[in-house]
């Protein structure tokens, strides 16, 4: 098994892991990191997979870089979200009302 | 400089974006009058972009004049400059109805015109990207806009349900992004005009198609994957209610059908194309039964989108293995209800936030009296219906006929029977609104009138879902340009 494979292989391994974190976490912060770790997952097996009799190809490397870029806006913003909604509701997790929306009662009229 | 070379590609994704920076720099709430000014001259390229189309074929654009690998490759053909079309004629609209409505409503207006410009620059970059790991950029920048937008008002309900939005479209998009990550480890390019002739089915290129596809089903919103729309959709600000429900979820429907028509074709499986009509039928049914129940108005207009995403994603079992005379017409059908949905779905949300604003409440219950003092805003809600219900002459109407056309021909009578089935259920949705708002004033109550803005651009939008119908084949015509 050649070093590159060897690197996708843990990539699609860090994935799975991650896409489980993302469901199964309940805490936001736990969510946001297992989100993290899914996006390295990909990262790795798209510079692991790519490699060519051990040469690393550039192109990947820069898609790498990019997909970083984005991950920490990503990860920025959904902390921020994550920051407002402790403030609002005192617990940094999903609440479970709106998941099923049929508007609230309780809450308030208007728009 | 002769108009012909005039190059609108990049300029399409330029503009929004220089306009979304200006307004951002100008400070919170400003930037209205650039915004519209911008989408106007957007709208002017798109036009001239399709009329270069229809005389000289599918346009190409090397930024930075690199070209691919090292560069980055532009290129419109039908199906892109359709969407661009659909994003220019509904963002106008849009644009001028946000800066009544904030006006007179100013919660999460602070960085709604920077963000909508980051949005409709995103679209239109996704919808011109000739490769995959581009298009992954651009999904990324419109989910990111989008949650924002969902965010901005600051309430409880909205950050919530913007938190929940961010996490399945960032789930989404990783998907997606494996599945660019595997389609390179095996062929060494991502770029959707060389790949189109390499793939094969190999268990990995299977497995990345997909990731891709499962991805852009969520982000699409198809049953069961739905979850977060309705909250997101029906609790944002108005304005951007519009932009969510008619533009950002076409564009990863939008993927999906470039993606299954084309670099994957060769993997493309019946049997997998029966479970993506069966999940479109599932939620044209479930969505369609979930507004009859809803309290709220804005609730009921972002489940009929849950519904009316089901019928784009007939398209799959009416198009894969089947004739090439039905497959082009179902396929056709599904682009025309993506843009039929576009502009009858901002119509609707734009109507049902200036009767709510007119009523004081968004409770259905409570729209009495809104019939004889806003006619217009309901008239557009009810040409809107109209088109989503898929009546003649309008939009939905085409929509539904050419898959129809498609579902006889290809002897599947069952989804005939879903289109008609859920026609009559968006009916009873529609009329469940006309009828409370034609309900006397509620005791207690009293209906004001909104900024007359507010109603005629939901008028002009719902106009423009009818007119559709009428101009069908003319978007086909340029449908066909490079398919």
């Amino acid at each position: 098994m050649s070093l590159g494979l060897f690197y996708a292989l843990v990539g699609g391994g860090l994935f799975a892991l991650g896409l489980a974190g993302l469901i199964l976490q309940p805490r936001l912060l736990g969510k946001i990191l297992a989100f993290n770790i899914l996006g390295s997952g990909a990262f790795l097996v798209l510079v692991g997979l790519a490699q060519r009799g051990g040469t690393p190809d550039p192109v990947p490397q820069a898609m790498v870089l990019t997909g970083i870029v984005v991950a920490v806006a990503a990860t920025a913003l959904a902390l921020a979200l994550t920051r407002r909604l402790a403030d609002l509701s005192g617990a940094a997790v999903l609440p479970e009302d709106d998941a099923r929306a049929p508007a609230n009662p309780r809450g308030p009229d208007g728009d | 400089m002769a108009i012909e070379s005039v190059a609108p590609l990049p300029w399409l994704v330029l503009l929004p974006l220089a306009w979304a920076t200006l307004s951002f720099l100008l400070g919170p709430s400003r930037g209205a009058g650039i915004a519209i000014v911008g989408l106007l001259l957007q709208a002017g390229l798109v036009l001239l972009l399709a009329w270069q189309l229809t005389t000289m074929g599918t346009q190409h654009h090397a930024v930075g004049g690199w070209g691919a690998p090292l560069g980055i490759d532009l290129v419109a053909d039908g199906l892109s400059v359709v969407m661009l079309l659909m994003t220019a004629a509904v963002a106008l609209p849009v644009a001028i109805y946000a800066r009544a409505w904030f006006v007179a409503k100013p919660a999460g207006a602070a960085w709604f015109w920077p963000l909508s410009g980051f949005l409709v620059a995103a679209l239109n970059g996704l919808f011109l990207s000739a490769d995959l790991f581009n298009i992954y950029v651009t999904l990324e920048l419109l989910g990111l806009a989008a949650v924002g937008l969902t965010a901005a008002t600051g309430e409880r309900r909205a950050v919530a349900a913007a938190m929940r939005y961010l996490l399945a479209t960032l789930l989404g998009s990783g998907a997606y992004l494996m599945g660019v990550a595997l389609v390179y480890g095996t062929y060494g390019s991502v770029s959707l005009a060389v790949l189109g002739g390499l793939v094969e089915s190999l268990p990995v290129v299977m497995l990345a198609a997909g990731l891709m596809v499962a991805g852009m089903l969520l982000k699409t919103a198809l049953f069961p994957l739905h979850f977060w729309l309705p909250p997101a959709h029906g609790g944002a600000a108005t304005p951007v209610s519009a932009l969510l429900s008619a533009l950002v979820i076409k564009a990863s429907f939008y993927l999906a059908l470039r993606l299954w028509f084309g670099v994957f074709e060769p993997l493309a499986a019946v049997s997998a194309a029966q479970v993506l009509g069966a999940l479109g039928a599932a939620a044209v049914f479930w969505g369609s039964v979930q507004a009859l129940l809803q309290a709220r108005l804005k609730m009921l207009v972002a489940y009929s989108t849950v519904a009316q995403v089901g019928y784009l994603f007939l398209v799959f079992p009416l198009a894969t293995g089947t004739p090439a005379e039905a497959a082009a017409g179902a396929w056709q059908g599904g682009v025309l209800q993506a843009v039929a949905h576009a502009l009858a779905k901002a119509a609707m949300f734009a109507a049902a936030g200036a009767m709510i604003l007119g009523a004081g409440s968004d409770r259905i219950d409570r729209l009495g009296g809104v019939g004889a003092r806003l006619p217009l805003a309901l008239f557009a809600f009810g040409l809107a219906g109209i088109v989503l219900m898929g009546l003649p002459p309008t939009g939905g109407f085409a929509t539904k006929w050419l898959l129809l056309m498609a579902a006889l021909e290809t002897g599947q009578w069952w989804w005939a029977a879903v289109l008609v089935g859920g026609g009559l259920l968006a009916a009873a949705y529609v009329f469940r609104v006309l009828l409370a708002a034609f309900a006397p004033v509620p005791e207690q109550g009293r209906v004001t009138g909104v900024a007359r803005s507010l109603e005629w651009t939901a008028f002009a939008l719902a106009t423009a879902g009818v007119l559709l119908g009428l101009f069908a084949a003319h978007v086909v015509t340029l449908l066909d340009v490079g398919a």
